[in-house]
Order: C-alpha cells, then sequence, then structure tokens
C-alpha cells in the first residue's frame, strides 16, 4: 500500500468529548516528542462539555514543520457518529484503526484505505473494573495500539506514565496494563510496524510542548502583572487560570502567606476592562484576557484609555465570528475590530504572537510598551496558538530585564517641579509623562474621557481640543518605530514575497518551502505589530506583487496595510482562510500556483 | 465647566483639621450646576467631611461615572484624583483602582441613571465584593443633561414636568443593597446637612462597601408639584429612624444617650458611629428586618432616612483576595518577577 515512510505521518482520532481521551491523545503526543521527533498537536472540539464529536491530530514532522499537514494517514475513528466522514478523509493508501467490539458497517469500506479492528472495548472490559475506568482505558488502550503499529517507544510511553502519575504510581501501572492490551493485540493480528513508522531523532532537544494561552498567563507572571480581571470566554479562559495557577505556585509571599497580586472574576467584560483601566491608572500592571465578543463589549473603555492616556494591556484569542460564531474554532478575524476599537478617532498598538513561545516573549513586552506609550496594547493570538500544544524552543529569560514603566513622575521628581500637567508634551516624543494617585500632592489631576487641554483641565475648545488629539498622532508615530520589527526573510532576489500574520506563519512557513522545491522561489515577511514600522513598508516597496495571507474574510490585514502604511492595493494579494480551522501549506501553495497561473495566461 | 475661576482667599481665623488645612483647601471648581441643584449641597456635605476626617487631599480617589452627579467630583477636593469615567461604569474602575492600592479612600458618586439603570450591573457586583469604597447615589429620579426622562427610581404616579406619569415601580438602591450584601447602608436628603456630614465620614472610615442614597431634587426638571423627589415632597415625607454621630478614634463619647436608645459601633480605625434610635421599631444591625421595615414605609411613601444598615466584620475584597499588606502597585519587581532558574525548573514538565 503505502510507501515506507519515517517521521512523516499524521495521526488523527476521533472520539465523544467528555470521554477523557485528551489524556490519551497527550501521551501519545508527549512520547512521540519525547522520542525526539518533531510533533504538531491539534484539537478540533465542540462547544459544548459532554456527547458531541471531538478529534486531536498528531503530526509526526521529522522536518519540522508547525502547521497541521491537511490531510490524516491513520485514522483512530472511536466514534460511530461521525465514522462515515472520518473515513472519507483518510489519503488514499492510509489505514483505519476502530474498535472491532462492534461491528462495522462495511457498506462504506474503501478499497485505498486499510483497516485495522481492534476489540479495545472487549478488551478493557474484561480487564478493569468499573464503567468510568473501562471507557479512560480504552483510550490508553488505543495508544497502545498505535505503539505498536507506528514502532513508538514502550519505554517512553511507560516513563511518560510514571510522570504523569508521579502521585499515583498504581495508576501507572494500569494505564500501561492499557497500552499492553492494545500494542500485544496489533502485534499479534496485523504486520506490525506499518510502512509509516516513527524513528527516533534528535530534534526536539531544548524545546518545549505548551499551548500558548499557558505561555502568555506564565508571561504576565514574569512581566510583573499584579491586577488580573476578566471574564470567562471560550477560547481565553485557560490564559487566566494558567496566570492564576501560576501566581499560586510563584506569587504567595513566603513570609506571610500573602497574595501578591489579585485576581478578580468581573460581571463582564465591561467591567473587566474597567478593572484594568482603574488599576493601570493606579501604577499596578494589569491586564485582562478575552475573545471578539469581549472586544466588542469593551470598545467604549479602549477609547477611553486611548484618550486618558492609560497603560492598559489586553490579550485577544481570537475566534471564529461574526457574533457567537464558532467559539471553538479559530481565526485572525478582530485585526480591524482591535486596530480601530471605538467611537471616535482612536487606533492602537496591536501585538501578533505566531506560537506560543512568543505569547511569552510578548506579554513583557506588551506591559513595557502600553506603560511607555500610555495606551491600550492588544495581543492578538487565536485559538491556535491558544489552546493547541505546540513545540517550541524552550523559555528562556533575561535577568535584567526591568519593567520600563514608561514617564512616571514619583514623589521625589514632583517634589522638584513647580507645577505638574498630566498631558504636556515637553518631549517631542508625542509621550507625556504621568502621576500616580496617592503619591505627591503635586501630583494631583483629573482623569476624564471628556475633551481635555493639554493641562489635563475639561475642554470644549476647539483648538484645545484639536491639540491634544494630534499630539496623540505624535505618540503613534513614535510606537511606529518602538514596536517589535517584522520577521524578514530573503530567499533570493525577486520581485514576489508573501507576508503573512501570527499563526499563519507555521503554514506559510511551510508552503514557502514547498514552493522553493518547485523553483517558485517568494521573499517572506511576517508583521509582529501594528502600527507598521518603516521595515514593513520597505519590504513591500522591493516587491511587486505581495501575497497577503491571513485567516479571516475580509482580508483585514491587508486593509489595515493599505490604511496604515498607505500601500498601494492592486500590489497586496489577498490569500485568505477563514473556515475555522488552522491554515496548513497546502492551502497557501494553492492559492499562490493558481494566482501564478492566472496571470501567466494573461 | 466653570470658565470663572474661584477666588482662592482664606480667612486667617478658619478652622483648621489635623493637617493644619482649612476648609477652604478641600474645595474644588465652581459647580457648573443648576443654581439650587440638590447636587451642589452634597458636594458641600462631601467637603466638610473630607476636611474633618482630615484626609490628605491626594490621597482621595474621586471616582464617578456619566451624568450631572459625576460631573461633580471636579467641584470638591481640587488637589486629588479624580477619575470621571463611561457611563455606569464606575464601581469596576473603582474596583480596579482599589485592587492596585487599597491606601487610599474611593469615594464615588453616582447617580439615579449611572447606577440604577445602565450601571446596575457594576454597582451589585461591586456590593457583592464588598468593595471598600463608600458610594453615594445623588438620587433625583430622573435624567437631566438629556433634558428630564424619567430614571428607574422615579415613584410610580410621579410626573414629569410635561404631566406624564411614571408607570414602572422604582428601584430602590437601599433595599437593593440590602440583598445583595453591602455592609454599611444610608439614606439621606442633600437639603439636611447636619445628618448627611456624619453619615459620610462613617461611609468614609467603614471598611467596605457603603451605600449612600440621597434624595438630591432636580430643579430643573423635577421639583414641581405631583414629583415625589421635589424638595416639598421630600421634606414632607421624610422619616429618620436611625440618627447617627461620628466620633473619630480616641475621641470619647460626649454626648449623653438614653439607655438602649444609642449604640454605638466601632469603624476598623478606632472610629465610632452612635446609631440613635428614633423609631423605636428599627434594627439597624438585622437585614431581614432592615428590608421588611424599608419596603413597608417605601409602600407607605414615606422616605425612610438614616444609618439604615450596619455591619462593620465582612472582609472586604482584599481580606477575601487574601493580599499581601502593602499595596499591589508599590511591590517591587524583584518580589514578582520568579527568574531564570525557575522558569527552567518550570519547564521540565512540558519537555
Amino acid at each position: 500500500m503505502t510507501d515506507k515512510r519515517i517521521n512523516d505521518v499524521v495521526i488523527k482520532i476521533a472520539t465523544v468529548n467528555g470521554t477523557g481521551s485528551a489524556s490519551a491523545n497527550g501521551l501519545l503526543m508527549k512520547s512521540i516528542f519525547r522520542m525526539g521527533v518533531p510533533v504538531v498537536g491539534k484539537n478540533y472540539f465542540p462547544s459544548n462539555i459532554q456527547g458531541l464529536p471531538t478529534w486531536y491530530e498528531v503530526r509526526v514532522t521529522g522536518a519540522g514543520h508547525k502547521a497541521r499537514a491537511g490531510h490524516v494517514d491513520v485514522m483512530v475513528a472511536m466514534n460511530a457518529q461521525t465514522y462515515a466522514e472520518d473515513l472519507a478523509e483518510v489519503a488514499p493508501g492510509g489505514y483505519l484503526v476502530y474498535d472491532s467490539t462492534w461491528p462495522r458497517s462495511k457498506l462504506l469500506d474503501r478499497e485505498d484505505v486499510t483497516v485495522i479492528g481492534i476489540p479495545l472495548s472487549k478488551m478493557c472490559n474484561e480487564h478493569f473494573e468499573g464503567a468510568r475506568a473501562r471507557i479512560l482505558m480504552k483510550n490508553i488502550a488505543y495508544v497502545g495500539a498505535l505503539a505498536a503499529l507506528l514502532d513508538l517507544d514502550l519505554d517512553i510511553i511507560r516513563r511518560n506514565l510514571a510522570d504523569t502519575f508521579a502521585k499515583k504510581p498504581a495508576l501507572a501501572d494500569s494505564n500501561m496494563e492499557a497500552v499492553k492490551l492494545g500494542y500485544d493485540y496489533a502485534v499479534e493480528n496485523f504486520p506490525c510496524p506499518l510502512p509509516l513508522t516513527v524513528e527516533k531523532m534528535d530534534k526536539t532537544k531544548g524545546h518545549v510542548v505548551i499551548d500558548g494561552n499557558t505561555a502568555a498567563g506564565l508571561g504576565c507572571v514574569y512581566a510583573g502583572a499584579t491586577v488580573g480581571a476578566w471574564y470567562p470566554i471560550t477560547p481565553s479562559t485557560s490564559l487566566m487560570d494558567a496566570f492564576s495557577r501560576f501566581c499560586k505556585q510563584l506569587r504567595v509571599d513566603p513570609e506571610t502567606g500573602r497574595n501578591n497580586y489579585l485576581i478578580v472574576q468581573a460581571e463582564d467584560e465591561l467591567a473587566a476592562i474597567g478593572m484594568v483601566l482603574g488599576a493601570a491608572w493606579n501604577g499596578a500592571r494589569a491586564f485582562t484576557p478575552t475573545s471578539g465578543p469581549g472586544i466588542s463589549l469593551m470598545n467604549e473603555f479602549i477609547g477611553f484609555a486611548y484618550y486618558a492616556e492609560l497603560p492598559v494591556v489586553i490579550f485577544d484569542v481570537q475566534r471564529t465570528g461574526p457574533s457567537t460564531g464558532m467559539p471553538t474554532r479559530t481565526q485572525q478575524s478582530d485585526i480591524l475590530s482591535c486596530a480601530y476599537a471605538s467611537h471616535g478617532d482612536t487606533k492602537h498598538v496591536l501585538l501578533f504572537p505566531a506560537d506560543p513561545h512568543e505569547c511569552f516573549t510578548m506579554a513583557p513586552v506588551a506591559f513595557d510598551l502600553a506603560e511607555r506609550l500610555q495606551t491600550p496594547v492588544m495581543v492578538l493570538s487565536d485559538l491556535d496558538i491558544g489552546m493547541n500544544d505546540w513545540m517550541v524552543p524552550e523559555l528562556t529569560w533575561d535577568e535584567a530585564y526591568q519593567p520600563d514603566r514608561g514617564k512616571v513622575l514619583h514623589a521625589e521628581d514632583l517634589e522638584k517641579i513647580e507645577k505638574f500637567h498630566r498631558y504636556l508634551d515637553t518631549d517631542g516624543d508625542g509621550i507625556p509623562y504621568r502621576s500616580l494617585p496617592g503619591e505627591h500632592p503635586k501630583g494631583s489631576f483629573f482623569t476624564r474621557g471628556s475633551g481635555h487641554n493639554k493641562y489635563g483641565g475639561y475642554t470644549e475648545d476647539a483648538d484645545e481640543y484639536q491639540d491634544v488629539v494630534d499630539r496623540l498622532l505624535v505618540k503613534w508615530d513614535t510606537a511606529r518605530e518602538m514596536v517589535p520589527a517584522p520577521v524578514i526573510e530573503y530567499s533570493k532576489f525577486n520581485r514576489t514575497a508573501v507576508l503573512t500574520v501570527g499563526s499563519g506563519e507555521a503554514a506559510v512557513h511551510e508552503a514557502v518551502e514547498r514552493l522553493a522545491e518547485e523553483g517558485v522561489k517568494l521573499n517572506y515577511c511576517r508583521v509582529k505589530a501594528f502600527p507598521f514600522g518603516q521595515a514593513v513598508k520597505d519590504f513591500i516597496a522591493k516587491h511587486d506583487r505581495v501575497y497577503v495571507v491571513e485567516q479571516n474574510r475580509d482580508a483585514q490585514l491587508r486593509s489595515l496595510l493599505i490604511l496604515d502604511a498607505g500601500i498601494d492595493q492592486k500590489k497586496l494579494v489577498p490569500v485568505l482562510h477563514y473556515n475555522g480551522m488552522p491554515m496548513h501549506a497546502g492551502f497557501v501553495v494553492e492559492r499562490i500556483r493558481e494566482d501564478r497561473e492566472k496571470n501567466e495566461a494573461a | 465647566m466653570s470658565y470663572i475661576p474661584k477666588p482662592k482667599v482664606a480667612h486667617p481665623r478658619l478652622p483648621k483639621n489635623d493637617l493644619g488645612l482649612t476648609e477652604r483647601d478641600y474645595e474644588g471648581t465652581v459647580s457648573t450646576l443648576c443654581a439650587g441643584c440638590g447636587h451642589d449641597s452634597i458636594t458641600n456635605a462631601i467637603i466638610r467631611a473630607v476636611f474633618e476626617l482630615s484626609i490628605p487631599p491626594h490621597r482621595l480617589g474621586k471616582m464617578s461615572g456619566i451624568g450631572c452627579s459625576s460631573k461633580t467630583p471636579a467641584y470638591f477636593v481640587s488637589p486629588s484624583h479624580g477619575f470621571n469615567s463611561v457611563h455606569g461604569r464606575m464601581p469596576s474602575v473603582t474596583t480596579g483602582a482599589n485592587a492596585a492600592n487599597k491606601d487610599l479612600v474611593y469615594l464615588g458618586v453616582s447617580g439615579d441613571g449611572d447606577s440604577l439603570s445602565i450601571g446596575l450591573g457594576q454597582f451589585t457586583h461591586a456590593i457583592r465584593r464588598n468593595l471598600n469604597m463608600c458610594y453615594i447615589i445623588e438620587n433625583n429620579g430622573v435624567y437631566g443633561l438629556t433634558k428630564g426622562q424619567f430614571s428607574a427610581s422615579a415613584d410610580v404616579g410621579s410626573k414629569a414636568k410635561k404631566g406624564e406619569e411614571n408607570q414602572q415601580p422604582p428601584i430602590d438602591p437601599c433595599l437593593l443593597a440590602l440583598a445583595t450584601g453591602a455592609t454599611y447602608i444610608a439614606r439621606s436628603f442633600s437639603g439636611d446637612k447636619k445628618q448627611l456630614v456624619p453619615l459620610i465620614k462613617g461611609a468614609l472610615t467603614h471598611r467596605g462597601f457603603a451605600l449612600l442614597d440621597v434624595i438630591s431634587p432636580c430643579v430643573t426638571f423635577n421639583d414641581h408639584v405631583g414629583s415625589t423627589k421635589s424638595y416639598s415632597h421630600t421634606r414632607k415625607y421624610f422619616h429618620q429612624v436611625v440618627g447617627t454621630d461620628f466620633i473619630p478614634p480616641a475621641e470619647e463619647i460626649k454626648t449623653a444617650y438614653e439607655e438602649g436608645e444609642a449604640m454605638p459601633v466601632e469603624l476598623h480605625d478606632g472610629s465610632r458611629v452612635v446609631l440613635k434610635k428614633v423609631d423605636k421599631e428599627y434594627d439597624p444591625t438585622s437585614r431581614a428586618k432592615a428590608f421588611s421595615f424599608l419596603r413597608d414605609h417605601a409602600n407607605r411613601g414615606e422616605v425612610v432616612t438614616g444609618l439604615l444598615y450596619i455591619h462593620e466584620r465582612k472582609g472586604d475584597m482584599h481580606a477575601v483576595g487574601n493580599t499581601v499588606e502593602e499595596p499591589l502597585n508599590s511591590i517591587p519587581y524583584d518580589k514578582l518577577g520568579p527568574g531564570a532558574e525557575v522558569l527552567r525548573k518550570l519547564q521540565q514538565k512540558w519537555m
């Protein structure tokens, strides 16, 4: 059937949510990772607690790709409800593993797919006591079967189980028994391993497997955030969960047992962002994680923070819109609504992490920029980055890091000056000085969202009003060169490029490699922030045609390039992926090919 | 907005507080509200209370939302920090401010529209958290800035200026606060500074959420015959059930109270509020009894005033959050950043 392939296989597991398959899938992915082979894990789950179809996909990629593959070699079909579509999804020459305890409809059989039946339920029912244990072990047993079929290292699986159940060794043993049940049955009944095998490598050293929300939550701890306010919303919830978990671990004063942080679960997103504003005004590093609907609700306060110049940090873990959309599917569709959030003339600094590693490193950058620029900074992650496990380089920390608290006049500074004015641009960079409430009588000022002059006083005077909003533009230009620079890679001198953002990097990078193998050389740019700096403009200026690859319907990044960087729109070719699934390289390759063929024909 | 600066001339014999400041030092800019507005009387009571408590002006956070009432923080204690936020959202901003620095004094000024309509959710949730703040509702039953619409505190049958009768039942902020767990609940009248000042002092000193619902007639849109929030109506139906004296720490209770009529309650800093029951049936320590008393008297059209409920021992948001003694905004980074070695160890399980 299939040609022999090593470390290049996609396994997809179809189960029902709420049956405990997550730990089995995690075990599978972690075991391959610990064999030194790069992996990509994607969880496709419903917006539901129990009983609906869910899938987990593991791409074994010796080449070290970061995106999903876009096809399936081995399908583990554990859910009768989705059996037909799961079978249909298997690539020609692939395999389907199913639980042969129950009969299977042969009507749907495909000649180009090898079916492997393992009586998982039967074996587990005979071997384990209790309904819950039997269901859980059935999942672990398919990991055992896959271990035989793909030639995974049983010792590594055993060690993983020992790590997971370090506090309950008996559970490690019973899980290993389940692994063996599946393993032995596969070895005895099928030619193992399949031509698709996993072989040990040395390519995961110095790497970790982590999701973006965990990394961002940890990043907030390292950034020195002390106040977190939030309202639960998928897919951002696990970000605050992580912050809370790490705070309990790292932020409790050892002497008093009291907390060096406060997390407030707000009544809604309007309140969550209000709390962040209040805390930021008072000089604490404060943030809120949310998703698109939360951003919509926060708009009024975001505009306030822009105009009153408060350092606010928001993590937007984007999901599929519009409206409620598909809460458990990914998209990059909040780019425009974040960039220009709120009524009136407003625009905001955005950061675009590409993976969990950048979720961590961009957290302190976000707080530093917010305080330096005294303005809201939004970190636009997405569900794919935030909730999926990614293999990324180990996180590191520079011990020399000190938070950039920006232009703050403390009591001793205020003592020396004659009079403090909140909104004066004394340095010419558009950034005024602020004081913190309660520090010194001279630092008093009135914070308001209503019209104010450069001294901080209320105004309805035309010139005084305009003076302040024009100065905010000076600040905007300061921000332009202060935000993280784009990632730019030149392949060879040519006039065509591809430009992407955030999690788009995974698929686009792989696509660029594949196109290069076909002889199509493309230069590459990934923007990491908005507003766009000179480097982005220069890059685009060097090309005749730039494919702008993003995950939304309306080419939002492209619009932003036209609006903010003044790029000629004819030059920017949209490549748009927006069905809620993470993008894969094949999609990008195909679109670029199509466009090239169309152009050559013309 | 005041375009006319207020002359700063202080009489040399003006009384001074513990900080050596006079009441003039606690004033703000000239009010731009209508002449005779109840809110201005409340502003004056606030100035008196903050002065008498010797609160350093720069340690005061004046928080507000949107509306006539929310404009007033500009009119008192100029050398403090004001935060005039968005409509109905002052409670969340104050929650965040308090989270960052619990050592400042937070005085929120809101109105019946700001608190009982657009901001009802935030108002109740701040109560629920027992946020340590003094929350004043300047309650006039009407939207002033948008010219006279009924608010959610307007009584059934109360007449608008052009004669329209309100049909919707009112939300009583005191009943709501009793039901949702506020720990200091008082009602007063803008026209009674004598009652108002000790209530504000008690509210500012109380640790936890202190609500002061102050009936504050709108002279322009709601002071006519037929309105239940007019000066004359409020004066007529005003019913004080509990009188209040505020005694600073280390000061003796000098007034002679009748046995069984006075109930001193010690506040966290050692000051006391002495509750003097005017109405013998009233029990300001029982949420349930206070609730039914208020409801029954409201049904009779009476405006029950005084310190209606107090509970001094319930932990505030920081007590529940078990935060450190030091305000969170002043913890040095070396106590917050866990460092490279911790990060290395932390990641073992992800390898």
